[in-house]
């Protein structure tokens, strides 16, 4: 497994250039939506052995052809909508709180520590509350509607399983994480993939246990850093933060502190431009790899 | 001592140095206006200036503080007026000029400055301070994919007339989808001197709002149709939104429901709220002629703000909360300022979530078009949070 920084300067090309030149390399482009089709470049940089899963086309196909699961599906994101509106809400005050606590400069720091401490406890009580009603919801939606029982959805799935068993390396690349999970789920990618898998941006996110959105440079000020839900699970312990420092205010300690506290003990990867790192066969993370520290740093996992 | 030696000396006005040429002559004053654009900005000192023979010559203007007549000083014996006006950093101000011959007064526009400002009541010029740029995202990008403009009628019994609606529908738009809907007043004037739509389509196209579909209402009689009308504010409740709802690929639910309204347009926008507070989720209210009386009735507004009076009034009483988010903003140069200023708390208090934006500028489309993006990106933020590219 081999996770990339963003790949504005490409560097998947190394990446794949010990694999054999013969063998297929799948592709999932889905993260680029209605540009999924525009690979050309991926192409060239795979050698000219990419086989797109084209996952977004299929569903759009799923939609085109079975417009009773799509609207389906279309109610349902509308509950996860709901819902997420909701967290967002609960959110915004409990997160305040704890910037309020850890900002704090008066009184005795183990008071301060304490109050921070339980800050962070609700936090992370509304973060796994959300996830836990996305999950119920989610569960609802496939119980109901069992995908894997539409022939549409039966049959493209069948289709990627086939090219994913011939493919000698899976690379997905980022995009748009909501729509990214939600195509790798329902084609049921997870089970099929290959020995060799790299992903990017989004799609290192994808993979992940848990899908966090983050973005401190909205328009009308500053987004709270928000649980999206579940991601395949395919790697473990960590939170894969894609263009952190052009994406978080890395110089507000507090915030950081609190961000890395927050999700401890998974920790907070950073993957900007240029980063490269291969997991250890158990998954875990070499020992170079940047991550957020407790007291909002960066540094060595090694170190961390 | 040391002197910092970037801070250059003072540098004397433009028209203080005009006034010591010799000979100021007319084609001195011809030489000078073709050098200079007018109003002429020197940092936060602005010059306004008049040329012709006149008996008085006043700026006039609307900016909360200042006499709305800025009487011109005639510069020696020239036929040329001129004031000097300091403005703070990044304004927008309106203005028009009166000239006084013997009893005849004429209200007109610069003719020296071909720079207009448009609002509900017609153009004024405007004089853009130092600092001030266009925004770059209302300016066409031909980056973004532009969006469809389809035009269609809506017939209103509660109007007793069709209505016309021009439709905005975003790039990519699909029947499979859903979209939030967003209703504006004054839609034309929106579209033509706001931007509106290449507001939206740039805005679309970075990820800072949601695709939306929205609806540009022409109004007919704006006066009376806007001001807390029970047969209007029935026709977009009743009659439009169902009709698009059928029509459209919408949400169709209360968080994905706003009305977007400036001046005489926040006031309909805040009735129909007021009227049906389970259908809109959000209200986008600019400059909004929130005229009221704390006493008695004299408002100063004339005849077509009684009705708006006496709805502000009532709502001010007996506040209550129509929808969850409220994007307010105003103008510090207009009179509208205090009103809206005051309805903030009054809005806050029904435990609606508010956000409140000043600028400095006046009651003019330029305004509202600057505010487009706080507004949109606030009631429908855009899905940049998902992008990782």
């Amino acid at each position: 497994m081999t996770l990339l920084g963003p790949q504005r300067r490409p560097s998947v090309q190394h990446v794949v250039r010990d694999l054999d030149p013969q063998g297929p390399v799948a592709t999932v482009t889905a993260g680029w939506q209605e540009r999924e089709s525009d690979d050309a470049e991926l192409d060239e940089l795979l050698g000219g052995r990419m086989v797109n899963l084209t996952l977004h086309a299929r569903w759009l196909d799923v939609h085109e052809s079975d417009p009773e699961y799509a609207d389906a599906e279309r109610d349902h994101d509308a509950v996860l909508r709901d819902l997420r509106s909701l967290y967002i809400g609960q959110l915004d005050h409990v997160l305040r709180a704890a910037y309020e606590v850890a900002h704090s400069k008066e009184g005795d720091p183990r008071w301060q520590e304490a109050a921070l401490g339980d800050a962070l406890e609700v936090v992370r009580l509304v973060d796994e509350q959300h996830l836990a009603r996305i999950r119920a919801a989610q569960h609802t939606f496939y119980a109901a509607w069992t995908p894997q029982d539409r022939p549409v959805v039966a049959r493209h799935r069948d289709e990627v399983q086939r090219i994913l068993e011939q493919s000698q390396a899976v690379v997905v690349a980022g995009g748009h994480v909501g729509e990214l999970s939600r195509v790798l789920h329902l084609f049921h990618v997870e089970p099929h993939l290959p020995p060799v898998v790299i992903a990017w941006s989004a799609g290192a996110m994808a993979l992940s246990e848990r899908v966090v959105l983050f973005h401190d440079f909205v328009p009308h000020g500053v987004a709270q850093t928000e649980v999206f839900g579940e991601g395949l699970g395919v790697v473990h312990g960590f939170l894969p933060l894609p263009h952190m420092r052009r994406r978080l205010r890395v110089d507000d300690r507090v915030r950081m502190s609190v961000l890395a506290r927050r999700f401890a003990p998974k920790q907070c990867l950073v993957l900007d431009d240029g980063v490269r790192m291969t997991l250890s066969p158990e998954g875990q993370l070499p020992a170079d790899a940047r991550v957020l520290t407790e007291d909002g740093r960066v540094s060595e996992a090694g170190a961390a | 001592m040391s002197q910092h030696p970037s801070v250059a000396p003072p540098r004397r006005l433009a028209i203080n140095r005009l006034k010591d040429r010799k000979p100021l002559d007319a084609a001195a004053i011809d030489r000078f206006l073709g050098r200079h654009e007018v109003p002429i900005v020197e940092g936060s000192r602005c010059t306004f200036l008049f040329r012709g023979e006149a008996d008085e010559v006043f700026v006039v203007q609307r900016i909360v503080g200042l006499p709305e007549h800025l009487p011109m000083r005639r510069l020696g014996d020239t036929d040329l007026w001129y004031l000097v006006l300091d403005l703070p950093e990044g304004s927008r101000v309106n203005y028009q000029l009166e000239i006084r011959r013997g009893d005849q007064v004429e209200r007109t526009n610069d003719p020296l400055n071909e720079k207009l400002s448009y609002s509900p009541v017609g153009t004024s010029s405007v004089c853009f301070g130092h600092g001030y740029e266009t925004p770059e995202w209302t300016l066409p990008d031909p980056e973004a994919r532009p969006g469809e403009l389809v035009e269609l009628t809506v017939p209103s019994r509660a109007l007793r007339r069709n209505c016309q609606v021009t439709l905005y529908l975003p790039a990519r738009f699909r029947r499979t989808a859903s979209y939030p809907l967003l209703i504006v007043h004054d839609g034309p004037d929106f579209l033509q001197y706001a931007a509106a739509k290449t507001v939206l389509d740039n805005l679309i196209h970075r990820l800072d709002v949601a695709e939306t579909v929205v609806a540009f209402l022409h109004p007919k009689e704006r006066l009376t149709e806007y001001a807390n009308s029970t047969a209007y504010s029935r026709f977009l409740t009743n009659e439009l939104v169902p009709q698009l709802e059928t029509e459209l690929p919408l949400m169709g639910k209360r968080s994905a429901r706003c009305l977007l309204g400036s001046s005489f347009g926040a006031v309909a926008s805040l009735a129909a709220a007021v009227r049906s507070p389970e259908t809109y989720g959000s209200l986008v209210l600019m400059s909004g002629s929130f005229v009221f009386t704390d006493i008695g009735n004299d408002h100063g507004g004339g005849e077509v703000f009684d009705p708006v009076v006496k709805f502000v009034n009532r709502y001010r009483t007996r506040p209550t909360h129509v929808a969850d988010r409220l994007f307010v903003s105003c103008g510090v140069y207009e009179p509208l300022i205090a009103p809206n200023r005051s309805m903030v708390p009054t809005f806050e208090s029904t435990g609606m979530t508010v956000r409140y934006v000043e600028a400095r500028d006046g009651h003019n489309w330029e305004n509202w078009r600057d505010r487009l993006r706080d507004a949109l990106t606030w009631i429908y933020p855009g899905p940049q949070k998902f992008y990782y590219e």
